[in-house]
């Protein structure tokens, strides 16, 4: 229990008893939790799941890629080992050979093999191809948020209830062609299905999850303020719950202080002179590059509740988030350049979208907005931002050039508001001033 | 801004002149186009000022509204529309061919040809969409309750605009083009996008007259005014410019009113053949621009899946004439969930099939999808012999690359490779990709094709179904070859359900709903 009386863990079993009542007895046909970054989403599904089925429902799971249906299978496979799960998957799309260990998990590219199974999970896009069977009783709707409203219209028919579950923080679904012309319908097929859910269903149940237990004491209130105005959360650590230390003390150079600045206060922000730059900017890319070999060369520890032992910050705890695929390819290729493992086993380098749902000890960030001549509306997406500020679990480092406030006072907002579609609170533009002013308390300025 | 097109416009300020974009064209140019040039009234939206229309660039129609605010005047122009735009279409419809019967389909007919509507810009473009939506529901002269009637063809005219510009959402279709989309396309100027769209403007860096540069000529286009004070090249963006508006057209206007009141029928023909001349001005330099845009394009030769998306869109025109025949009604206000999402779907498919395509048929495009490592060109180093497991092994040859690409993929990547001749793409997935030996500096320290990578990829097809590849689908030691990682011919997605089905999460099926509410504050509805 913190000072101020609040227990985390207690609000979140209250919240999570709540919502399973809404699921187990309610008389909507849908349910809706929101859920802030690492507030154990995938743990509420895998219990709901389980409550479901021990109920005697058949139940049927939608996830959105099938990285996460792969882990969703995994985690309630070995949460309830007896549980007959099956995993539906394309035909070119093997699953992950990790649910080989679980003899329970029945694979396989057609539904009619899996209908003895009391949870069927697969892709959205795999469910859409299901047609002509008798609908499940229930389905678990997972990162609802990230589902397009068409996606919801291709499945919705297998179900007649649902409970789902997102953040509505991340990444907002978008699509490759224009859709203005469907912008203010509430079907608007390029939305996110939880909006054209609750357009057409106004009063379903509507929960939240209160607790974040992935982000530190240091970054809760700032990801809560920034991103979730409306709908605050804590953390469930406390201050000195977490700590990260390093055995090999600074050079005292830019990328070590920075280092420090982090490890002290949960952030840290390495600043690069004024410059306008390619997307992919050498010297801030050679920058991100260096700040995550100093991270593995000075032997960091990571203190925190999940055990009196410190962990050890090896190269798979560490992400680099970007806004563009080739800045990832680019830093990609400059931690090669030094020696640094990308990819698989190693560091994770890797776009916002792509970084979405996934966790890690430290971030480094490079800023969307750095070296930019202009704020476009895809560089100031308020989910792109809360998604690269809210990946660690100990620190986040932001690498970034000078003068990006100023941009963005040179670029307000300057979307057209179409009739009939609902403001999104905060904006980019608002979220993206507020981290900046809370980096700035945590600013190296730094020449490379 | 990839950074191929930002080193495009750099070399275009650089040059003074416009750079070519593509090496082919990309988009479908009809041997004889309906070019569409609508002028609007400032002011008031959905007011028509006139239009040049035609498919012959010598001898444009010119329809002009002596004033814009009366309705009676306003339907004759739509009528004029309708008698210009029509008899096209007909001309069209009747030409059919026979399409063989598929696995999934039964013997049909397609238009042979389809009539193309050019407009300067995307501003037009629009402005089309806006003419069809306010004339395909308007009541005709046959509707003896109709309060104000049109001419009998002129719901019609709005069902085909209305075609033409819902069609023209699709990426990669030619059914209805603006001039400015069809020349960015193509050639990268030194200015922004915005002023891109300034058809006369975006010619003077693609053409510029003689001794003139490319800035100098769009300046001239964009800003230049003759003595009067009006502009050289208006931009007819359907807007008009506002100083030929207030010095020239409202002077004209007010005659022509003045005449009108006094009931004098020469004075009033007078001012009629005034205005006429005034806007016929102010269309006919972007007339002859959009037929210069037309020339320059069919100098380019043309790309060779172009054909294959027209057929697209002669598939839509010839759609769409049935359901007219067929006494459909006209095409509803708004889309219904389902409509929307088939709609999507398709469009989110074009899009992947036409930036396919385009890098296929042009070495230009392709080298940005490599620049991006969505591809990867090099030579053939060692092809090694090895087997699928399972019943009846088939052929899993590993080829060896030495490219100077970056491709960007992990292994198991679905690979694609153009084959000659074959009706689709050879499969192959990626397995490793590695730094050459003695590389690591980066590719712009080396020399620009020194390899810097091996990859190596397993073919998965097109090799036949026997147990040796058929000859010639495995490329040999020495060869040059090119991967893409995207597909060449993505598949559309999964059937959507009935509209009848549409699920209770979109509002059930349509027509529960509470039908659209009659506007309460105004007398009439104008558009």
């Amino acid at each position: 229990m913190t000072q101020d009386g609040f227990d985390p863990g207690a609000e979140a079993t209250a919240a999570t008893e709540a919502i399973l009542a809404s699921t187990m007895h309610g008389t909507a046909r849908g349910v809706v939790v929101d859920s802030p970054p690492g507030a154990g989403k995938s743990t509420l599904v895998v219990r709901a799941a389980r409550e479901l089925a021990a109920a005697g429902e058949r139940l049927m799971i939608v996830a959105q890629t099938n990285a996460q249906v792969d882990d969703l299978a995994d985690r309630l496979a070995t949460a309830d080992p007896a549980l007959p799960v099956g995993r539906l998957h394309g035909a070119d799309s093997p699953p992950d050979p990790v649910l080989d260990r679980h003899p329970e998990v029945a694979k396989s590219a057609s539904v009619a093999d899996l209908r003895d199974r009391a949870v069927v999970i697969a892709t959205a896009a795999k469910w859409a191809y299901v047609k002509d069977v008798e609908p499940w009783r229930h389905a678990i709707v997972d990162e609802a948020y990230q589902m397009r409203s068409d996606a919801l219209l291709q499945v919705a028919g297998l179900f007649e209830r649902a409970l789902f579950v997102g953040d509505p923080g991340q990444l907002d679904p978008f699509s490759v062609v224009g859709a203005e012309q469907w912008a203010g319908l509430s079907w608007d097929p390029s939305a996110s299905a939880v909006v054209t859910l609750l357009a057409h269903n106004p009063g379903l149940p509507q929960h939240r999850l209160p607790v974040s237990w992935r982000l530190p004491a240091s970054a809760a209130p700032l990801v809560s303020r920034a991103f979730y105005p409306y709908t605050p959360f804590r953390s469930g650590t406390g201050h000195g719950d977490r700590r990260l230390a390093f055995g090999v003390r600074g050079d005292g150079g830019g990328v070590d202080r920075v280092l420090d600045e982090a490890a002290a206060s949960g952030w840290g922000l390495l600043e690069l002179p004024a410059r306008h730059t390619p997307r992919t900017d050498p010297e801030a890319v050679r920058a991100t590059a260096a700040v995550v070999r100093r991270l593995l060369d000075r032997g960091g520890s990571a203190y925190s509740e999940r055990g009196a032992d410190p962990a050890p910050l090896t190269a798979d705890r560490i992400a680099v988030g970007t806004a563009h695929r080739d800045q990832a390819a680019a830093v990609r290729s400059a931690l090669a350049d030094i020696g640094v493992p990308a990819g698989a086993g190693g560091v994770a380098v890797d776009t916002a979208n792509r970084l979405q749902g996934r966790e890690f000890d430290v971030t480094v960030v490079l800023h969307p907005l750095s070296g930019r001549p202009d704020a476009t509306a895809f560089h100031l997406e308020t989910g792109r931002l809360c998604v690269l500020a809210s990946r660690h679990r100990h620190a986040c480092i932001v690498v970034c050039r000078a003068g990006v406030a100023d941009l963005l006072d040179e670029h307000p907002s300057s979307e057209p508001v179409r009739l009939g579609v609902t403001v999104k609170f905060p904006d980019g533009w608002e979220a993206n001033h507020a981290v900046l002013a809370h980096l700035a308390e945590h600013r190296v300025s730094w020449r490379p | 801004m990839s950074v191929m097109s930002v080193l495009a416009r750099a070399e275009a300020v650089a040059r003074g002149r416009a750079v070519p974009a593509a090496t082919v064209r990309h988009r479908w140019v009809a041997p004889r186009p309906l070019v569409f040039v609508p002028l609007t009234t400032a002011g008031e939206a959905g007011a028509p000022l006139g239009a040049m229309i035609g498919t012959d660039r010598a001898e444009p129609t010119v329809l002009v509204v002596p004033q814009p605010l009366d309705r009676t005047l306003r339907f004759d122009f739509f009528a004029g529309l309708a008698a210009a735009v029509l008899p096209v279409v007909e001309e069209y419809a009747d030409a059919v061919e026979t399409e063989p019967a598929t696995r999934n389909r039964e013997e049909t007919e397609v238009c042979s040809d389809a009539p193309q509507v050019i407009v300067p810009n995307g501003a037009a473009l629009e402005y089309v969409r806006l003419l069809g939506r306010s004339t395909r529901y308007l009541r005709t002269v046959e509707d003896p309750d109709a309060p104000h009637p049109v001419p009998v063809p002129v719901p019609l005219l709005g069902r085909w605009l209305t075609h033409w510009a819902e069609r023209a959402r699709t990426p990669g279709s030619a059914l209805l083009v603006a001039m400015t989309d069809l020349l960015t396309r193509h050639w990268a100027t030194g200015q922004s996008a915005m002023e891109d769209q300034h058809l006369g403007g975006l010619l003077g860096w693609i053409d510029p007259p003689q001794g003139w540069d490319g800035a100098a000529a769009a300046a001239r286009a964009q800003t230049g005014r003759d003595r009067d004070g009006l502009l050289f090249s208006p931009p007819a963006g359907p807007a008009t410019d506002p100083v030929f508006d207030n010095r020239v057209l409202a002077p004209a206007l007010e005659r022509y009113d003045a005449a009108k009141a006094a009931g004098a029928t020469g004075p009033l023909r007078v001012a009629e053949a005034d205005v006429r001349r005034l806007v016929a001005s102010q269309l006919q330099p972007t007339w002859d621009d959009v037929w210069h845009g037309v020339d320059l394009l069919r100098a380019l030769p043309e790309g060779a899946h172009v054909a294959e998306r027209w057929k697209r869109d002669r598939w839509s025109f010839t759609g769409h004439r049935d359901r007219v025949r067929a006494g459909e009604p006209p095409q509803p206000k708004r889309d219904d969930a389902v409509t929307a999402a088939q709609k999507l779907a398709g469009r989110e498919t074009a899009q992947a099939r036409l930036l396919a395509q385009e890098a296929l048929d042009d070495p230009l495009v392709m080298a940005g999808r490599r620049l991006a490592g969505e591809a990867f060109a090099g030579t053939v180093l060692a092809v090694e012999m090895t087997y699928s497991e399972g019943r009846r092994p088939m052929p899993r040859p590993l080829l060896t690359l030495a490219t100077s690409d970056i491709p960007q993929a992990e292994p198991g990547t679905k690979a694609y490779r153009a084959v000659p001749d074959a009706k689709s793409a050879q499969t192959a997935e990626v397995v490793s990709v590695a730094e050459a030996p003695g590389s690591g500096v980066l590719p712009a320290q080396r020399g620009g094709d020194e390899p810097g990578r091996t990859v190596v990829v397993r073919l998965t097809g097109g090799m036949g179904t026997g147990k040796v590849p058929r000859e010639g689908s495995v490329p040999e030691v020495g060869e040059q070859v090119l991967f893409t990682l995207f597909a060449h011919e993505p598949r559309s997605g999964p059937a959507l359900p009935d509209p009848e089905e549409t699920p209770w999460t979109h509002g059930g099926p349509p027509g529960a709903a509470v039908a659209d509410v009659p506007d309460t504050v105004t007398a009439e509805d104008f558009l």
